[in-house]
């Protein structure tokens, strides 16, 4: 039955796209978590979901309690006070019932944790199939180390568009998203084994990035590491989530996931002139998200 | 709880205080400035508490009012001829907002306020055991107040004043990288004094409540008040002390050299959020114990029944205070923790729920057969009831890491928290207010306006935070002066539950006022027989020294 409610909420996120409305990003007036892109994400939304249901028929039955015992138990309808103050059995029940749930919870919250935390799900990926990206927090952009360690490295410097910025300025009717989007974007391959290595210059930030369920500070002298595999090729955003200055609302995370081949060409253009970030190759692509979306659908 | 305290009512009953000779008049500076009197002390502590309160809430207004809709309204640099600066004075609102609610408004009127009014008074004490380190207790909140504020105009980071770094004060930021400025400092200082204050109060309440109980009464038939108190003060005495710690290395990282938690020095940044939240967790218990303890009288008193499992209410308060401080990294599952260290605090902080699902059924089943009477403290307490479940669900939600990596840092978290402090601490807190007003204050307040208080104040808090959980699932980050246009309908409705919730406010003194003017008498228990409490033995106010006869508990 949950997992019918969850293909109902993915029905409700196509027939969004199909509306033509971005799914990649916050929704107005939204009420859930933005469309999961991983496979983990899923399983995260789909547990959460199980959740929620659960603290909402408890919160729904304290309300009733407190409900009934308003109407049954009020001046009026029982002048003269019971004067019973201990009931063994009920007292029992409410100590074991609780514990009970929780222990389901953890079933379901354990082996997500580990699914999230261990490197590749515990899955063995040679060496050479996964793709390292490092990554930086400053006061206040990202910068993504690509290649590290190789002859090929480069650095990609990523900040936030702004409306009256002379080089690149917010440009809705190209697709920018005020406070989102940035110059020169993350770009990773779709369906790969990607691992983060994240880090600070500074101060602490913290690299989110929502629709993959992710979220790790970025602590200067400490090597935080992520991993995700993300389905389909799209923009996905994310913004710093540790407070970390002046303008900690202003470093959000613009992710590109683009196919190998696609991936590769920018590799390249993006090596050799790393100060452009491969923005010129970038821009000559038609935007990744809403219409791969609906070519997979 | 019976009691032939009668003589001690008898005694100060139909004596106006201020007609007998041997008071201080109220007027007199000394008696404010150098009061032993436990019932002076927890006046004086509401009273800073009210002023802190305002405070803090004008300060939420200012971020209401900037998060209303997108783009920079007042922290802009230039809106109001510059008055409110920029975004870095954004999170300075913000930090400081924090820092003032808990240290400034909830823990002195829970603990300094209704804890030195009514914990001698409910245990039959004639005043608190050191009245003088009481004194010094209270006297060291205002003037750790005044540093506070004052580290809002000296410089904190480069070429703006103030400390912007959050209430959790994490370095780098709050180190010499992100505000080499004094500000910091002065917050260093400010939190020093207000962790010393908190700590001999702490010790004043457990002597108090372990020693003078009235002949008769065992810890087993103690008020839950009381209970509440003395766990509360076991929190503060076991937890300040390492927020201290935190703190004065801190200190010493930023003016003398150390390296405790910089990491050029080979120090931890990361040592510090584990210190702070060893304080940190069991300093959200201290702000919620007292008011479990104050919400189980009125739930009795309004019930006309005892409270249900008095001995399970007390030890499950026993039961949160230890499981308490075992449970901090929750606040921690992005830092890059271990992956078998969050399994562990994932299951020691679902523990919780237990002892917290044991309190909320308890209150039912006082409820439950009796005779209730919906008095404006109890419709706090029942506002609480609710509101603090609300609050305590999404608490189950985040402490599951796998969920809590895409919530951590959300709004999600900061309807969660306010659901369980401003909506929970802070009913609880107007719950005690109007229970022991006439008690306190010796005249009635309106019941009409208190009633209009409460539902302004119930409608205001939910529109404010309700809708923040669904900001916080579509990822709107904590601490942002700026979002993204999606973000502006709830944030919108939000805003408006502001409004509300300041409405609320004016009429909650309005009412203040309108008691002041009326001077309606107050009676000595005006709740009837469902008061079953030593205090309620007195007079209307309080005589000002009580119990000259030890009352005896049977």
């Amino acid at each position: 039955m949950l997992r019918g409610a969850w293909k109902l909420g993915v029905l409700g996120a196509a027939s969004l796209v199909a509306a033509g409305q971005s799914w990649a990003t916050p929704t107005p007036g939204g009420i859930d978590f933005q469309t999961p892109a991983t496979e983990t994400a899923r399983r995260v939304q789909a547990f959460h979901f199980e959740v929620l249901i659960i603290i909402t028929v408890i919160t729904a039955f304290v309300t009733a309690l407190l409900i009934w015992v308003m109407i049954r138990y009020n001046r009026k309808a029982s002048p003269t006070p019971k004067k019973f103050s201990h009931n063994t059995a009920v007292e029992i029940v409410w100590t074991v019932l609780p514990v009970l749930i929780l222990v389901w919870i953890a079933k379901g919250s354990f082996p997500l944790l580990y699914e999230q935390d261990v490197m590749f799900n515990g899955e063995q990926v040679p060496e050479e199939q996964v793709v390292d990206i490092k990554i930086y927090g400053n006061m206040w952009y990202w910068d993504y180390t690509y290649n590290q360690n190789t002859d090929q490295e480069f650095v990609v410097e990523s900040r936030m568009l702004r409306a009256g910025d002379a080089d690149r300025p917010l440009d809705t009717a190209r697709g920018d998203i005020p406070q989102l989007s940035v110059d020169y974007p993350m770009v990773a391959p779709v369906g790969r084994h990607v691992r983060l290595k994240i880090t600070a210059r500074d101060v602490i930030h913290s690299w989110a990035m929502p629709q993959f369920a992710l979220k790790v500070d970025a602590v200067p002298g400490r090597l935080n590491q992520l991993w995700f595999k993300v389905d389909q090729p799209g923009i996905y955003y994310g913004q710093c989530s540790e407070l970390c200055g002046k303008d900690h609302s202003n470093m959000p995370i613009e992710l590109w996931a683009l196919p190998q081949q696609q991936y590769d060409q920018w590799l390249v253009a993006a090596q050799a002139d790393p100060a452009n970030g491969g923005r010129a190759y970038l821009d000559s692509l038609p935007r990744p998200g809403v219409t791969q979306l609906a070519a997979a659908e | 709880m019976s009691s032939d305290a009668k003589h001690a009512a008898d005694h100060g009953h139909g004596h106006d205080h201020a007609h007998d000779h041997q008071d201080p008049k109220w007027y007199s500076p000394a008696r404010w400035l150098f009061s032993t009197n436990h019932k002076d002390i927890g006046t004086l502590y509401l009273v800073f508490a009210l002023i802190a309160g305002v405070v803090g809430f004008v300060f939420s207004g200012f971020m209401r009012a900037e998060l209303a809709e997108p783009g920079l309204q007042l922290f802009n640099g230039t809106a109001f001829g510059g008055f409110f600066g920029d975004e870095h004075n954004y999170n300075v609102i913000t930090t400081m907002h924090g820092l003032i609610m808990i240290f400034f408004m909830v823990m002195p009127a829970l603990i300094g306020g209704f804890g030195n009014w009514f914990v001698p008074l409910m245990i039959g004490a004639p005043d608190m055991a050191m009245p003088r380190m009481n004194n010094i207790s209270f006297w060291l909140v205002p003037v750790s107040f005044f540093l506070l504020i004052l580290s809002m105009f000296v410089p904190g980071p480069p070429g703006n004043n103030g400390f912007g770094g959050g209430w959790v004060l994490y370095p780098p930021l709050s180190g010499t990288t992100g505000h080499p400025g004094l500000a910091m400092d002065l917050v260093i200082f400010s939190l020093h004094l207000a962790g010393m204050s908190s700590i001999l109060g702490a010790i004043n309440f457990i002597v108090t409540i372990l020693n003078m109980r009235a002949p008769g009464m065992t810890l087993h038939k103690m008020p839950l008040f009381a209970w509440s108190v003395l766990v509360t003060a076991f929190l503060l005495v076991l937890a300040l002390p390492v927020l201290a710690g935190a703190l004065t290395m801190l200190l010493t990282d930023r003016n003398f050299g150390s390296k405790f938690f910089e990491v050029a020095g080979g120090g931890d940044p990361i040592m510090f959020q584990h210190l702070f939240w060893f304080f940190g967790h069991p300093e959200v218990y201290i702000m919620i114990l007292p008011g479990f303890g104050i919400v189980s009288h009125v739930i009795s008193t309004f019930s006309r029944k005892p409270v249900f499992g008095y001995l399970a209410m007390a030890y499950a308060m026993v039961a949160i205070g230890v499981i308490g401080f075992i449970v901090w990294a929750h606040h921690m599952y992005t830092v890059g923790m271990d992956v078998n260290l969050k399994a562990y605090f994932v299951a020691a902080t679902m523990i919780i729920a237990v002892p917290t699902g044991i309190k909320i059924f308890s209150w039912i089943a006082t409820m439950w057969g009796g005779s209730i009477e919906f008095k404006v403290p109890m419709l706090w307490a029942i506002g609480f009831i609710f509101l603090f479940t609300v609050g305590g669900v999404t608490g189950v939600v985040l402490a599951n890491a796998g969920v809590d990596h895409s919530l951590h840092d959300t709004y999600y978290v900061v309807a969660h928290f306010h659901y369980v402090l401003s909506l929970g601490a802070v009913f609880t807190l107007f719950c005690g207010w109007y229970y022991w007003f006439e008690k306190m204050w010796g005249v009635k307040y309106n019941g009409m306006i208190a009633g209009a208080h409460f539902w302004l104040m119930f409608i205001g808090s939910n529109l404010i935070f309700f809708p923040q959980h669904f900001l916080g699932m579509q990822g709107m980050p904590r601490r942002y002066v700026d979002y993204t246009p999606a973000f502006e309908q709830w944030h919108q409705w939000s805003t408006y539950g502001y409004w509300i919730a300041a409405a609320a406010t004016i009429v909650f003194f309005i009412g203040l006022f309108e008691a002041m003017v009326r001077r309606r008498k107050a009676e000595a228990n005006p709740w009837g027989e469902g008061a079953t409490t030593l205090e309620w033995t007195l007079s209307s106010p309080p005589p000002f020294h009580q119990y000259n006869d030890l009352p005896r508990v049977r």
